[in-house]
């Protein structure tokens, strides 16, 4: 559309014609109140509250219906408008139970603040106000109905947004109420979207509600610690006896790559921090073979000793390491490093849920051929193939569906199973049961309508799901690159699995991708291991012949994960770190009681590849990050720590000067590591950084790792930065190990979460309630 | 049946047909119906809408646009299918002539659909009516197998190559749906609320197709209006008024009724000699000129007030439906204005937030007033609460709340103070009021 210029309260604005006037105001930094409008949701001119005066034009218009053309004059804030505004208010307040001062949304409601601009003070009226009982419509969602103005953001935000269509409008006139799709309960996918768009209180959070008042909380904006989507969060924090407590998660800041987006393990997952089942003592085990709480100090000493003995008697060998998908990438980089400078083995693997090496190895040397989840958001056409977005990947199925409502973006779906987003697809092509492998030669024939719409396409954004692994891949993207158009995204499972993996969790890769036997610029790494090592399902083989000495864990349960059997490591010496006493802690000499993600800072990389940077949140007496952890089990063996985390003042060789650190060991205050930081250079003084601050080791990702170049500045704003390893000219890739690719999707649901997510009470009750709402829609 | 009225004034076109049988098609065409459609078959579209613009029909609904400047707005060409809606939704008090129409004579509005579907190039037509009128969709229904049976409807119309067909649907019992956005939603069968416009229903309507919409008076009159020629049919009534309107007189007169008489027909006459005044001698207070949404008119208001859009407007009410309500000397105006603001409180469909809450407060503030609660401020409140919704709402029907409202407090303020101070009703009634 050309731009069109109109003037409004005297300014001059430019804007394409057909732009909304609200959206073009908003732009120009012009206020327009609303509730109804919602950026992005259908028009529904409901509330008026975003009435101004056109020239020419007798009645006063609603901004949010108005489009913008040439020449057009507007006036937004006048006496007469904001009249009409107050007099609204006046009106709603009228029914509204102006129970401020014991509601949800005190302090953060749109009612509220309109309410203090406009200055609708005084009641006109003296009868009886309208109650209406509260009700709750599933563990997660509360509506308090005299609450409720009325704006139906929920039952778009729900329909168009969701594309789940569970809420709508009973009775009609002032007795309009919102009601849930099965009468008084949700039968829905539970992700809380209508909360958090609902502009008042009238749609509260069961784990939220009646918690605090808003202003009492610090807010951090941090990533959602469960898929490999990366959402953005913002964790609601409360100082309660001395420890940092996580009270609400939802999407506040809506900067990050999820835009309005959070589901419901986003939105309601956190609730496992504060699980009595967490660790929160180290424990040892006694001579009776019991687990007790020890001191940091003695758990410390005992296993790094232990440790020693074993690297020393029976070498590196004889170590396995097992790395977390849900640890930072600076957690995974410090292990790998620790495995193979100090442990002196490349034993380390971790739980891998996608063949993420298999696509670096098709995609080596081709730059440009991966793309960030942003790029899919607003990709003219998409081809998803296998995976169920809808319940594995929520956001990328947000994305996609937007995409499409909003953009009218091309969909096309190949799976051998029906998917809830076929509903958005332009083509379906069902692929029988493993036809995956000739997905690239069905398209490249064009036989079939299908293929032919997708040949015809201009650019493509192909996204794969696990069940895509090795010599499959490499036929899809090499078809890809040949096509030359084709961009690739592929799914795996977890916060980091793909940092995991781009951070060398591997027996045979170091970070990047890097083969062990042509390790680069990893030859500085002192003592590395030429030959690669033990896979995880080798280590227990290893184990069960009573070849493997010690298995350290950080952030893994491979025994629930492999099926292994407990009795296999009855001869090597355990360490775990972990939150929970899992199946795999259970059976440990020694255990650490880890930080989870929202008690950390770092990065960790989405399964896209965007890298996005976590913030210390929640704060647990007791806890340390796996960080500092493997540091002090380091440096508890004789290791000097500057040569695992090259930390200490700019001037140290190899530092590129950092002058902050993460905040990871100063609290949960959002922003504070800069604003410390500023305070020491303003005050003449060098800022250092601890062995702890995992800044450190992020400098040297950014030194070693190829492809992982990122625009530091941006990163710490809050902002996403795309990685694309492998991608680098002249990188060689090595071929795969034999026997080593034990991968398992971890085919979570909307409520479940591996592990981790047994700890989740408020999901297991999501759970527990959709399955009920199941059986009972199977019942009618 | 209800009782025909008539009188030596009255005009009789669109009521020609009443008492005779005509909802029988045999009698129809012997009264010279479906002869208009021919008539059109043969001249073509063009010469439809022209024919129309040149009548000075204006829509019956209430607004009174141009029927056939109405009609020109719909594209020639459309990708999606044209239809044409009978909105015989009629359901604002003191209107009840489409009732009539359907009753006496519903091939004049198939017939007038058929001509419209000619006139836009649409092959389908639909027929609203109101939940309540469920009675008389047999009779529609009936009337619609018996123009299929003929071949007036289906393929290949009155042999002329064209393809009509009409459908039947019946409200749910909405004010709200009288809208016409409203009116298509409902007919979609989604919620009856008004749809934001523009789009306007001549580009996009029923089911994103471009759509004219008439009130089932207007479409009836459209074979009359061809059958006897737009020249003719407009100089009965005055300048931009073509032809006669069905007045529905009721309240406190002597014969209330339908009355057909010309547009600009004096008010005064029209209660006084056409409706036999006031009842049982009392003296007139005050009239509600076109269905209770219109601003109430005193009696020195109406001395020389010809019955047309314009005229009415002018006097600073609107000729509306058509409804003329008419009000005695024994008449509260406070219950007047409370049962007034009651039926829409009750039809609002809540959409919007001034007219949802507006209305409920209106209703609210008034209860209290008439029963002897009120205090001075609550007569600048209910007017503040009207105003303030009067022209701020998503559809005409918080208009159609704040407008009479704001007519009975400007021009009766003295009746409402007479309420105050705890005295009793000037009028004692006193009931209890039931509250719809």
């Amino acid at each position: 559309m050309p731009d069109v210029t109109f003037t409004v309260d005297g300014k001059t604005l430019t804007a394409p014609a057909g732009t909304l006037l609200i959206d073009a105001c908003r732009k120009a930094g012009i206020e327009i109140p609303a509730f109804c409008y919602y950026p992005g949701l259908s028009l529904q001119a409901a509330c008026r509250m975003c009435l101004v005066r056109q020239e020419k034009v007798p009645k006063l218009q609603t901004a949010c219906t108005t489009t913008v053309a040439e020449g057009q004059v507007f006036v937004t804030e006048s006496p007469e408008i904001a009249q009409a505004r107050k007099a609204t208010i006046q009106l709603l307040l009228g029914n509204h139970p102006l129970d401020c001062p014991v509601c949800d949304a005190g302090g953060e409601c749109e009612l509220q603040d309109m309410t203090f601009k406009y200055g609708a003070g005084e009641s006109l009226y003296v009868e009886a106000k309208q109650h209406r009982e509260e009700q709750q419509w599933s563990p997660a969602v509360f509506y308090d109905r005299p609450r409720c103005i009325l704006c139906y953001r929920c039952i778009r935000m729900c329909g168009e947004g969701m594309d789940v269509w569970a809420l709508g409008i009973q009775n009609r006139g002032t007795h309009s109420v919102i009601a849930p799709n099965d009468g008084d309960r949700l039968d829905c996918e539970q992700c809380g979207m209508c909360i958090d768009v609902c502009p008042v209180g009238a749609l509260t959070s069961g784990s939220y509600r009646y918690k605090t008042r808003p202003w009492e909380m610090n807010h951090v904006s941090t990533i959602c610690t469960h898929c490999a989507d990366g959402c953005k969060v913002t964790l609601g924090v409360r100082q309660i006896d001395g420890d940092a407590v996580i009270i609400r998660s939802d999407n506040r800041d809506k900067s990050g790559i999820n835009n309005d987006f959070l589901c419901a393990k986003g939105r309601f997952g956190f609730d496992f921090v504060e699980s009595a089942e967490r660790l929160t003592k180290p424990l040892v085990r006694n001579a009776a073979g019991a687990l007790e709480p020890a001191t940091w100090d003695h758990a410390l000493r005992f296993a790094a000793r232990r440790l020693k003995e074993i690297r020393d008697s029976k070498g590196g060998a004889a170590i396995g390491v097992i790395g977390s998908n849900r640890t930072t990438n600076e957690e995974n980089y410090l292990l790998q490093k620790l495995a193979r400078t100090v442990l002196g083995t490349n034993n380390i693997d971790h739980q891998r849920s996608t063949d993420y090496a298999a696509f670096v190895r098709a995609l080596a040397g081709h730059t440009g051929k991966t793309v960030s989840l942003r790029a899919i958001a607003s990709a003219p056409a998409i081809l998803l193939v296998g995976g169920n977005p809808t319940e594995e990947h929520p956001l990328l199925a947000w994305h996609l569906r937007t995409n499409v409502r909003l953009n009218h973006a091309r969909l096309y779906i190949a799976n051998t199973r029906p998917v809830k987003l076929e509903r958005q697809a332009k083509l379906t092509q069902e692929i029988p049961a493993g036809g995956y492998k000739d997905l690239a030669a069905f398209l490249e024939a064009g036989q079939s309508d299908f293929s032919k719409a997708i040949l015809a396409e201009e650019s493509l954004v192909i996204i794969f799901g696990e069940e895509f692994r090795g010599e499959t891949v490499d036929s899809l993207v090499t078809w890809g690159i040949k096509r030359n158009n084709v961009r690739f995204a592929y799914l795996g499972d977890h916060a980091n699995a793909r940092g995991a993996a781009d951070m060398g969790l591997f027996p045979d890769l170091l970070p990047g991708y890097v083969p062990v036997s042509a390790p680069g610029d990893f030859a500085e790494y002192a003592g590395l291991p030429a030959a690669p090592g033990k896979s995880m399902t080798q280590m227990f083989e290893a184990a069960g012949q009573g070849e493997l000495g010690a298995l350290l864990v950080v952030g893994a349960n491979p025994i629930s994960w492999l099926g292994a059997n407990p009795a296999d490591l009855k001869n090597t010496f355990v360490v775990v770190q972990d939150l929970f006493l899992t199946e795999t802690a259970a059976l440990a000499d020694v255990v650490f009681p880890a930080a989870s993600l929202y008690e950390k800072s770092g990065t960790v990389t989405n399964t896209y590849g965007d890298v996005q940077m976590v913030r210390k949140a929640a704060d647990r007496a007791g806890v340390k990050p796996d960080f500092e952890i493997l540091v002090r089990l380091a440096g508890a063996m004789g290791v000097d720590v500057s040569t695992l985390v090259p930390f200490g003042s700019s001037a140290t060789a190899g530092m590129r000067g950092m002058t902050a650190d993460l905040g990871q060991s100063r609290g949960a205050q959002a922003g504070e590591a800069d604003r410390h930081s500023v305070w020491l250079e303003a005050n003449g003084l060098e800022p250092k950084l601890s062995p702890f601050d995992p800044l450190a080791v992020l400098d040297e990702i950014e030194r070693l790792v190829p492809g992982y170049t990122l625009d530091r500045l941006n990163l710490f704003a809050g902002n996403d930065g795309t990685t694309e390893p492998g991608s680098s000219p002249g990188f060689v890739p090595v071929a795969a190990l034999t026997g080593t690719e034990h991968i398992v999707p971890a085919h979570d649901t909307l409520f479940t979460s591996g592990t981790l997510g047994r700890y989740c009470a408020g999901l297991n009750e999501l759970d527990k309630h959709q399955a009920t709402e199941l059986a009972r829609t199977a019942a009618d | 049946m209800p009782k025909l009225v008539s009188h030596p004034d009255e005009v009789k076109i669109v009521t020609r047909r009443f008492g005779q049988g005509a909802a029988n098609i045999g009698k129809y065409i012997e009264l010279g119906g479906y002869e208009a459609v021919k008539k059109c078959i043969a001249q073509g579209p063009e010469w439809i809408i022209n024919e129309m613009k040149a009548s000075n029909l204006r829509g019956r609904g209430g607004a009174g646009f141009s029927t056939g400047m109405k009609w020109s707005f719909v594209p020639k060409q459309s990708a999606k299918p044209k239809y044409v809606l009978v909105n015989g939704d009629e359901s604002e008090p003191g209107t009840c002539k489409d009732h009539l129409i359907f009753l006496h004579d519903p091939h004049s509005v198939i017939e007038g659909t058929i001509i419209a579907g000619l006139a836009i190039g649409a092959k389908t037509g639909f027929i609203y009516l109101r939940g309540e009128y469920r009675y008389l969709l047999e009779i529609v229904e009936k009337a619609v197998a018996d123009a299929y049976e003929r071949g007036f409807l289906g393929k290949n119309i009155f042999g002329s190559g064209n393809d009509f067909d009409i459908i039947t649907q019946s409200g749910a019992g909405a004010y709200e749906v009288g809208e016409e956005s409203a009116l298509m939603e409902s007919l979609e069968g989604k919620r009856g609320v008004p749809r934001i416009k523009p789009p306007f229903p001549a580009v996009v309507g029923l089911y994103g197709g471009p759509t004219i919409i008439n009130n089932a008076e207007t479409i009836a009159t459209v074979p009359h209006v061809i059958a006897m020629g737009a020249e003719a049919y407009s100089a009965v009534g005055t300048p931009r008024n073509g032809g006669t309107r069905l007045f529905g007189v009721s309240g406190h007169v002597e014969r209330p009724g339908i009355y057909e008489l010309p547009m600009g027909y004096n008010l005064k006459k029209m209660i006084y000699d056409v409706a036999g005044g006031v009842r049982g001698g009392r003296k007139l207070k005050a009239v509600v000129p076109g269905g209770s949404s219109t601003p109430v008119l005193l009696p020195d208001e109406i001395e020389t007030l010809g019955m047309d859009f314009d005229q009415v407007g002018k006097a600073g009410s609107m000729l509306g439906s058509g409804g003329v309500v008419v009000i005695d000397d024994q008449t509260c105006i406070v219950e007047f204005a409370l049962r007034t603001i009651s039926f829409y409180q009750h039809e609002s469909c809540g959409w919007c937030i001034p007219c949802r809450e507006g209305t409920d407060w209106l209703k609210k503030s008034l209860t209290r007033f008439h029963a002897g609660f009120g205090a001075a401020s609550d007569i600048d409140n209910i007017q503040y609460l009207a105003e303030n919704m009067l022209g701020r709402t998503f559809c005409p029907l918080g208009d159609a709340a704040a407008m009479p409202t704001i007519a009975f407090v400007k021009k009766f303020r003295k009746e409402f103070e007479d309420h105050l101070n705890g005295k009793p009703c000037p009028f004692a009634k006193h009931v209890e009021l039931t509250v719809v």
